[in-house]
């Protein structure tokens, strides 16, 4: 059914929808609708979950973890400062093994105190070993719940997904979203059905200690896990596409990047953005492109570096700083691309921290100032845009 | 009886009880309970992190194979019935 709705209502609907069975949240501004409305859902019995209200983000990721070992198929969603105090129990999760599927509102760390958007919050979280998919559109939150849940519940994966809204811009906007009926969801996706359960009156004990003589095999086999999330999602979006018509371009969603010179990286709704420049400059003749990161985990490897062989220049844009050399998005996808034999001229810019406008004007200039330092063959790697006493004006 | 990674399950699953571990070779010091001065009031049976004390007739019984000789039960007696003697003397 097509209704118009939040990116936080479309979440609440996509838990529905994936018929989570137990849900355990801490509201936290800008994600507290989510929870809200997924209480309404259980109260008016319009889902059949158990609905566990907690006293914090720690105990709701821990009530989802322990829920998950008992076989349960979970839900929660956070927030910012909520999703860093989870940051143990997320490592638990993944370590487990369980396909606990979580929404991140993503919004600057404090202080300075903010509840706009900023990636900071998701990115600290990219060593927890959980998948982490960055939307663009309502729709694509509440699709990608769906195909989230499908994915890491697999036998080859097993591994937790965070699917992140950036907050206000798409947690408090209206969009038309088409909520897929339920028959069609179960169609799609089977209840959740793991090899290993807690079960009443049989003792056991999961995640036990293990002694240095074991504990190696069970981190390379959560990378190998890591890897078959990968091919595994892009094959869910395919399946996800027969059935429901939407996809959203596989980990690395590629804008007019073909016959594009040079590129842009942008992740979240700043991507949005960048679409419609894209398509401003192409008109003006520019041979320029837009290469969403849609999955920071898996990190599409093998697609920035088709990528970086066909261009000449990358700009990537972090919507967060990581206080190394560098943003963290530039840095990985840098990192992947240093081993090929051509690459691009790249430049890192710092941008739309703690909920900054990433104007279409900004974005123009730095599709200007990228196609300036490919041609130059480099320059200064790392700009910080729109900042008040930089003397680089950017408005 | 190291295995390789395609013999292990996702997770380490144990099937036996944390009990098997006996915790009372750590002991350093040992709980002596004078119990004709005992209260009953349970309160070191509510405090023992191990679960190594049971209650026979209100009175504590410190199980010796599990008790790590914290010396909590001895901290929190009101009656201060429960001495820590270190293991080897008295």
């Amino acid at each position: 059914m097509r209704m118009v709705m939040t990116g936080n209502y479309a979440s609440a609907y996509g838990a529905k929808v994936s018929r989570a069975e137990v849900i355990a949240a801490y509201p936290i501004t800008p994600q507290t609708s989510i929870v809200e409305k997924l209480a309404d859902f259980v109260s008016s019995g319009e889902m059949k979950a158990k609905f566990i209200p907690v006293e914090s983000e720690h105990s709701a990721m821990a009530a989802c973890v322990a829920a998950a070992t008992a076989g349960a198929r979970t839900y929660t969603a956070t927030s910012s400062h909520g999703l860093t105090l989870m940051h143990e129990v997320l490592m638990w999760a993944s370590g487990a093994r369980l396909p606990v599927v979580m929404t991140n509102v993503s919004r600057a760390m404090a202080p300075p105190w903010s509840v706009w958007v900023d990636h900071m919050d998701s990115v600290a979280q990219r060593d927890t070993g959980w998948l982490e998919f960055f939307c663009e559109s309502n729709q694509e939150v509440l699709d990608t719940i769906i195909m989230a849940y499908k994915a890491c519940e697999s036998s080859g994966v097993m591994l937790p997904a965070m699917v992140i809204e950036d907050a206000f811009i798409l947690s408090h906007t209206s969009e038309p979203v088409d909520v897929p009926d339920q028959e069609l969801v179960d169609s799609f996706l089977p209840p959740f059905n793991p090899a290993l359960k807690i079960e009443p009156g049989k003792a056991m004990g999961f995640g036990s200690l293990v002694r240095p003589d074991q504990y190696m095999e069970f981190r390379y086999k959560a990378m190998l896990a890591m890897k078959e999330a990968h091919d595994r999602f892009l094959r869910v979006e395919k399946e996800f596409k027969q059935v429901f018509g939407r996809e959203y371009g596989g980990h690395l969603d590629l804008y007019r990047c073909d016959d594009a010179d040079v590129v842009l990286v942008a992740a979240g709704s700043a991507a949005s953005t960048a679409r419609d420049v894209v398509d401003a400059l192409r008109e003006k003749g520019q041979p320029v492109g837009l290469a969403r990161l849609r999955s920071f985990r898996p990190f599409p490897h093998d697609e920035f570096r088709a990528l970086g062989a066909k261009v000449s220049g990358m700009g990537v844009l972090d919507r967060s700083y990581t206080f190394g050399p560098a943003g963290a998005f530039y840095t990985e996808i840098k990192g992947s691309l240093y081993s090929c034999p051509k690459r691009p001229v790249m430049k890192n810019y710092i941008a739309g921290l703690g909920g900054r406008d990433i104007t279409p004007k900004i974005l123009e200039k730095i599709f200007e100032d990228i196609q300036l330092t490919a041609k130059r063959g480099g320059g200064d790697e790392v700009e910080w845009v729109d900042v008040n006493g930089l003397p680089r004006r950017w408005r | 009886m190291t295995k390789s990674y395609e013999e292990i399950p996702l997770t380490p699953i144990s099937d036996s009880p944390s009990t098997m571990n006996m915790t009372g070779l750590w002991r350093a010091f040992r709980p002596v309970v004078d119990i004709s001065r005992c209260k009953k009031c349970t309160l070191c049976w509510k405090f023992c992190p191990d679960a190594a004390i049971t209650l026979v007739d209100g009175v504590p019984v410190i199980d010796l194979k599990y008790c790590k000789g914290c010396g909590i039960c001895a901290y929190e007696c009101p009656a201060e019935c429960i001495e820590m003697v270190k293991e080897g003397t008295g």
